[in-house]
């Protein structure tokens, strides 16, 4: 019965969303304060429905209801209890009535929101509500997580054993958390587009919910990151796979749209940028979910794929992103306009800034589709690899990044150059000395090193002295201290992330060694100064699975520093083989072990991988997230006072 | 006037930030596309040495050697028609198997042998890679207009 | 309306135009060529010690199965017992197509695990594999009386498949 109730939940939620979308707007047009009233409990009950519909499935899973196809074939009665939940959004059912429940939990939130004006309220519910009736009408239409399995199956087929792990417990909800939250961007610039009023309210407005969107994302693409690290045994942290970039894109979209959102609040310029940027970000979010789900596009991570799904989301996609583009190019004479500003100002520093994430988002695309473009132009089945993103992505985000650090420093509407070089070049000279000493003392100097480790200076030498400049002059420390805005934190902190992120990645890329090795038991191998032992091999019983795990004594300088267990697990009910890898993790260096397959009776083959500063990329993201959550905290965002209706 | 003249030198660096952007992009693509190929394609000697791309078919049962050395490994791929056989050092990914669906990456040496440097399995057993899958298709195809 | 605005509305269409294309040209589960079309011909010695050819025409008038499988085949072990089980129901002939194998390995094979075919056939250099386009091991083909190819299951059958798309079709063809 439980089944059936989340099926009907979600029929229900079908028709809400479908009212939503629908009657609110047209109130708006006629100014009928009776309909548009309807938008704020519908938006509620929406999220009601799908949260019992949510409800409905994990009980399935939790009860080992193996007569629902969803749950039989990605869960089992052995699988521990933690995963049976997070099973839920294991596959593809689960996880699009996941990402609906963050789209209607976002919807919900927004109708909240206390400072909206009516009209405008109403019509951000109802762009919402159309984004939901499409979306639940293509997940009851093609992808029905209640559907029955008659007869019921015995056993379930399990979890596919590289979800069963405590990252993707949280990651996809991250990542949708993210992904969906620009629904909320994008919703208030089609309303903006609809009622053709851009004023400082729609940007002041729009931003903490883009804001924490954002931040989302970041952990989420983090956490994945990390994820992929420990879990796919490969000692990597970033593949260019279609399905990181389907969540790099939007995240980088997002990031450009951060930035315009803070010109259009504070100087009513950019207002094509902003509406463009939070178009494309939930786009990209949309096409990164046509990506992942169509199965156009093969990647490590890609769930079964159906062509029929593949039709619509496309046309989901179309009817998304063709009908507000539509909309834009009927508003866009009503966009122009805003405050002048020189050439040399933070206006045009954002701009920049903005043309160049969009390029790189645009890069980064490129590479994604071309292997789908040049089969469909028969150019013959190819695949464009990591090599061509970091040679597009590098040089790319160098101007970036030197630009991000100089940008707080100039002034809105103009600056003199001689006085911004004179403040910042001291500055700009210890970076270049830091990054070519530092470059030397790694012991392997390449050019890489030396810019990686120059532009990482740049950001720290930059924010220490944006930070200093802030802190000194008239009053007390205190004061000082208390009157810089939330908002200018979330900037510092974030900036100040990538500079962290960097040292990680150019340390990381220049110095991690890792080497296979056949190991006898009782016989060492050596990487880096670290010796590993292989003491012996021994058979592990897990609550789903049985291992090979072999234990690793790690020493140092002949001290003992940690015993790894790296496992060669085989995952009974699908008899999948998976390598868990062990990681003795510390701030400075990870070294980390995965067992390979036995050679002979006493002989093993081992991964040694030696990772040097790799904590400090995830670092890096946490202080990036932990930036936007200042931001969107930001006092001015909380001011009570009900912004004046538009007339 | 003057601020219009002012306002073409940022439209100048921006146009001037995108060129630079697409030269970087044309310049680095053609040098990394990994073109796929199939055994059968390989045994008719089109394939250039010296080139990285992408070997994908059946792993031939029974065809796993791996060296005494414990590390490096030989086996041979099908796409029904033609066997292209191929050396590989390193670990084999968890997936890989005889009888299934495997790509390899690398470059075809003098000998005929196949060096990889990279071998794809992907994370599900019953996923075969789809560009295993459109080697044998070609191979079918192939074999029926033979006839 | 300015026609910049316009710029990224096209640039949308032309990505949409490919991502369309990309999808027809992709289609995970390709249907078989032969679906409906008469089975491509053999004769092949049968996998017993008198070795005597069986021929497709030898088939003619019967539903049958003709199923691939060889034995350093995984999957087919798991296949096996819903073969076996499926095979003392007497529904139809099964007829096995031992491929790539060597003999003395396949008659191991059956003798351990049992043997629900009413015969094998020996396809030792695969040609007959590739004429019905086997890409893997297992695969199986429903046969109608007129020697045209009904079905092709890709993958092992499980009870599943077994109930939900052989027997119905069976009985269907059986019926008429």
């Amino acid at each position: 019965m439980i089944p059936e109730l989340g099926h009907f939940a979600l029929i229900l939620t079908l028709l809400v969303a479908t009212v939503l979308g629908i009657l609110p707007l047209l109130g708006a047009q006629r100014n009928d304060a009776a309909l548009m009233a309807l938008a704020r409990p519908a938006a509620r009950l929406l999220f009601m429905l799908v949260l019992v519909s949510f409800g409905c499935l994990t009980w399935a899973f939790v009860a080992n209801d193996f007569s629902v196809t969803y749950v039989a074939s990605h869960s089992h009665s052995q699988l521990p209890l933690v995963y049976r939940i997070t099973a839920v959004w294991g596959s593809h059912e689960g996880s699009l009535l996941l990402w609906g429940l963050m789209l209607t939990g976002w919807t919900a939130a927004v109708s909240f929101s206390r400072r909206l004006p009516d009209v405008f309220n109403a019509r951000v519910l109802a762009v919402l509500g159309l984004v939901a009736a499409g979306f639940f009408a293509f997940l009851l239409l093609t992808s029905n997580p209640f559907e029955r399995l008659l007869p019921a199956a015995l056993e379930g087929e399990d979890l596919n054993p590289l979800l069963q792990d405590p990252g993707m417990v949280a990651h996809p909800p991250l990542l949708y958390m993210g992904y969906v939250g620009f629904s909320v961007a994008f919703a208030f610039s089609i309303a903006a587009l609809i009622g053709g009023q851009f004023d400082a309210a729609w940007a002041r407005l729009s931003r903490p919910w883009t804001l924490v969107a954002w931040l989302f994302l970041t952990l989420g693409i983090a956490l994945g990151s990390g994820w992929a690290y420990y879990e796919l045994g490969w000692g990597g942290w970033w593949f260019w796979d279609p399905v990181e970039n389907a969540s790099f894109m939007p995240w980088l979209a997002g990031t450009a749209l951060i930035h315009s959102l803070s010109v259009t609040e504070k100087r009513g310029a950019f207002k094509s940028w902003t509406v463009l940027l939070a178009i494309a970000a939930f786009s990209l979010s949309l096409l990164g979910t046509f990506l992942v789900r169509s199965g156009v596009l093969t990647s490590v991570h890609a769930f079964a794929a159906d062509p029929k799904r593949g039709i619509f989301i496309l046309a989901l996609l179309i009817f998304v992103v063709g009908g507000s583009l539509c909309l834009y190019a009927w508003r866009a004479a009503k966009l122009s306009g805003g405050g002048k500003f020189a050439n040399l100002s933070r206006e045009s520093m954002l701009l920049i800034n903005n043309v160049l994430l969009a390029v790189v988002a645009a890069t980064v695309l490129l590479g994604t589709l071309y292997p789908l473009l040049a089969d469909a132009l028969h150019m013959g089945k190819l695949s464009v690899g990591p090599p061509y993103f970091e040679a597009v992505f590098v040089p790319l985000m160098v101007p970036v990044v030197l630009l991000m650090v100089v940008a707080p420093f100039v002034r809105w509407r103009g600056h003199e150059l001689p006085a911004l070089v004179k403040k910042l070049l001291p500055a700009l000279g210890a970076s270049l000395l830091i990054g070519g000493a530092g470059a030397w003392a790694t012991g392997t100097p390449s050019w890489r090193t030396a810019l990686g480790l120059a532009l990482a200076a740049w950001v720290l030498l930059g924010s220490a002295q944006l930070l200093w400049g802030r802190l000194t002059g008239q009053g007390t420390l205190m004061a000082r201290l208390g009157a810089i805005p939330g908002s200018w934190w979330g900037m510092w902190l974030a900036h100040l992330g990538i500079g962290v992120f960097i040292i990680g990645v150019s340390l990381v890329k220049t110095m991690e060694a890792n080497v296979d090795v056949a190991v006898k038991l009782g016989e060492s191998a050596e990487l880096r100064g670290y010796t590993f032992t292989l003491d012996k091999v021994v058979e592990a019983q897990g609550p789903n699975y049985t291992a090979m795990r072999g234990v690793v004594r790690v020493s140092h300088d002949g001290q003992t520093i940690n015993v790894l267990h790296p496992e060669k697990r085989i995952y009974t009910a699908r008899q999948m083989p998976m390598t868990e890898a062990s990681i003795d993790a510390g701030i400075f260096r990870d070294v980390y072990v995965s067992l390979g397959e036995p050679v002979d009776a006493s002989t093993w083959v081992l991964r040694l991988y030696y990772k040097p500063m790799v904590r400090w990329i995830w670092a890096g993201c946490l202080l990036m997230a932990l930036g936007g959550l200042c931001a969107a905290l930001d006092a001015r965002y909380r001011k009570l006072a009900k912004i004046k209706a538009p007339a | 006037m003057k601020t219009r003249h002012k306002r073409f030198i940022l439209i100048g660096v921006v146009l001037a930030l995108l060129a630079g952007a697409a030269a970087l992009v044309l310049n680095t693509f053609s040098d990394n596309i990994v073109f796929f190929q199939t055994p059968s394609e390989v045994a008719t000697g089109k394939v250039p040495q010296g080139r990285t791309f992408r070997l994908g078919g059946m792993v031939v049962a029974g065809s796993l050697v791996r060296e005494a050395d414990g590390l490096s490994s030989r086996f041979a791929i099908t796409d029904t028609a033609k066997i292209v056989p191929v050396r590989f050092t390193g670990a084999l990914p968890d997936l890989f198997k005889e009888g299934k669906g495997a790509v390899a990456q690398g470059k075809l040496g003098p000998d005929g042998v196949f060096v990889a440097t990279e071998v794809l399995a992907k994370h599900d057993e019953n996923y075969m890679p789809p560009e295993a899958k459109d080697a044998v298709d070609r191979a079918h195809a192939t074999a029926k207009t033979l006839k | 309306m300015k026609a910049k605005a316009l710029i990224p509305l096209l640039i949308f269409i032309g990505l949409t135009v490919f991502l369309a294309i990309g999808l027809t040209l992709n289609p995970r589960e390709i249907p078989s060529p032969l679906i409906d079309k008469p089975a491509p011909a053999f004769n092949l010695r049968q996998l017993n010690a008198s070795g005597q050819a069986l021929k497709l025409a030898d088939m003619q008038g019967k539903v049958w199965l003709l199923n691939v499988w060889a034995s350093w085949c995984v999957a087919c072990r798991d296949e096996h017992p819903v073969l076996v089980e499926f095979s003392k129901r007497g529904v139809l002939p099964i007829i096995g197509l031992n491929y790539k194998d060597r003999d003395a390995d396949a008659l191991d094979w059956l003798q351990k695990f049992g043997n629900p075919y009413t015969t094998s056939i020996v396809d030792a250099d695969g040609r007959v594999g590739i004429d019905y386009g086997v890409y893997g091991v297992p695969e199986t083909f429903l046969i109608d009386g007129k020697g045209r190819i009904r079905y092709k299951q890709i993958g092992p059958i499980t009870p599943e498949v077994l109930e939900r798309e052989l027997l119905p079709r069976i009985k269907e063809l059986q019926g008429a």
